[in-house]
């Protein structure tokens, strides 16, 4: 690649600049700072979309009682029962049954600070599932600006 | 208290790390030198891994194996220490910046508050130096960063032991002697040699050349396998494996280009200066498989961009490499 033709789409991690190995005039190769590449935001933008998604499925499975908030709290973590299990060092099985609303609703003070503490969040917040979960992407540029 | 580190930005954060160390110690080392010395081109497809449910496919070596081939060749001596106690892991660490020593760390990239959230995904093959902490400030020297960060001991505990696949175990490292004199043709030559190797001769078909063949077969598959949709998730997972941060595919095949014109500067080759050449062009081939995967995901393929055209590339690709390989076993022998 030419370092005339390194992309500079902003994507979404707005003022971020990452580096791209590209040719310069004289044929030598050199490191040139780049905002991002519109082909490669299109493949991020997929996988948190499926993320989000996957957010508002479990959310109307919590308020549907079926499910309890520390499955959606899971899932904005982008985690599965075995990662969570590891991080509060809680055996695979009951993490699984916790996913459940009517088992989680039962659970100790001393098991839910683990959670807590697992997932980086307050108590108190795991016990809800917020309207919009907290992911902020910075980007700076009208999506359809540059059609590919 | 904040070790004086000249911090450059990489693309790669292995690579990065290995060559800003090397460097603090005085030993002449950019990103691409490395890569190259580090035999850190690579080739798999491993669909029994799998990141949010969808096949790894990956296009570098395995994280940690740059550092140790680098090190190694260069008759660096490199301490390398894992913890189970995390508490300790942090107290080794502070012992080491108090003695002035930059520390490399492992971490899991999720859980540092300085990486954009577009970009936190659960990774733990991240690197970076630790140079300091004022209190419970740590002052960092993220390769992938255009500038050093901070970040609070909580959270960099947290990344320094994450969990789940290749967790770091609050792995560190940091140099104990450095070579009197390094021998870099000699080092070169082996880093040449591994990577042609690897991806010529792997023993298995999901690795080197014939794990692109393989990829390209995949690819053609996908739609009737998955159906259409379910194609799309797939084929956008290659192409993020491919140009992200850490395992961007064309990028190496760049940043490999990069080292084989050094290379051909410093062992006066002019023929590996053309095949730095072809190196590019096939790098740009991959992103023009990536251009065409982005199209169909986002709805707007051309007729260009169907499921066995993009297999073409890839095969393309792989013939191309394969015959990159050959020559350059020959020329680096």
């Amino acid at each position: 690649m030419l370092k005339k033709n390194v992309p500079q789409d902003v994507g979404l991690a707005g003022p971020m600049r990452e580096v791209i190995y590209a040719v310069g005039q004289d044929g030598a190769y050199e490191a040139v700072p780049s905002y991002g590449w519109d082909s490669k935001t299109v493949a991020l933008n997929q996988a948190w979309d499926l993320i989000l998604k996957e957010l508002e499925a479990v959310k109307a499975r919590v308020a549907a009682g079926e499910l309890s908030p520390l499955a959606w709290h899971m899932t904005r973590h982008q985690m599965q029962p075995a990662l969570l299990a590891k991080y509060a060092r809680i055996n695979r099985w009951r993490v699984k049954r916790h996913l459940k609303a009517g088992p989680f609703s039962r659970l100790k003070p001393a098991v839910l600070a683990r959670y807590a503490e697992a997932l980086g969040i307050p108590v108190a917040d795991l016990k809800t599932v917020p309207d919009a979960p907290d992911l902020e992407f910075t980007t700076n540029r009208n999506d359809d600006a540059n059609p590919l | 208290m904040q070790i004086p580190f000249e911090h450059r930005q990489s693309a790669h954060c292995e690579t990065g790390v290995a060559a800003n160390l090397l460097s603090h110690y005085g030993l002449d080392v950019n990103e691409a030198m490395a890569f190259g010395i580090g035999s850190g081109l690579f080739f798999g497809y491993l669909p029994f891994i799998r990141l949010n449910h969808l096949p790894l496919t990956t296009y570098r070596i395995t994280t940690g194996g740059i550092m140790k081939r680098l090190t190694k060749r260069l008759g660096v001596k490199l301490h390398m220490t894992q913890f189970r106690n995390p508490r300790k892991a942090m107290d080794a660490l502070d012992r080491k910046l108090d003695e002035g020593v930059p520390v490399g760390c492992q971490t899991g990239g999720y859980w540092l508050p300085y990486f954009p959230q577009a970009y936190r995904f659960h990774f733990n093959m991240h690197n970076l130096v630790v140079l300091g902490r004022d209190g419970d400030d740590y002052h960092i020297s993220d390769p992938i960063f255009e500038a050093p960060v901070t970040c609070h001991r909580r959270d960099l505990v947290k990344a320094r032991f994450a969990q789940g696949a290749l967790a770091p175990k609050g792995k560190m490292y940091f140099v104990e002697s450095m070579p009197s004199a390094a021998d870099f043709p000699h080092a070169i030559r082996r880093g040449i040699r591994e990577v042609c190797r690897t991806m010529l001769k792997a023993p298995v078909s999901l690795i080197g050349v014939k794990g692109i063949r393989k990829l390209a077969r995949q690819v053609e598959i996908w739609p009737d396998k998955f159906g259409p949709e379910k194609a799309l998730l797939y084929l956008g997972q290659v192409i993020r494996m491919q140009e992200e941060i850490g395992t961007g595919g064309a990028g190496f095949r760049f940043i490999y280009a990069a080292f084989l014109q050094q290379a051909a500067t410093l062992m006066a080759m002019p023929r590996l200066q053309e095949l730095s050449a072809e190196m590019t062009a096939i790098g740009d081939r991959w992103r023009q498989f990536a251009v065409s995967g982005a199209r169909n995901c986002k709805g707007r393929s051309r007729a260009e961009d169907s499921y066995p055209a993009m297999a073409a590339i890839i095969r393309e690709c792989a013939d191309r490499e394969a015959a990159l390989y050959r020559e350059l076993l020959a020329v680096a022998h």
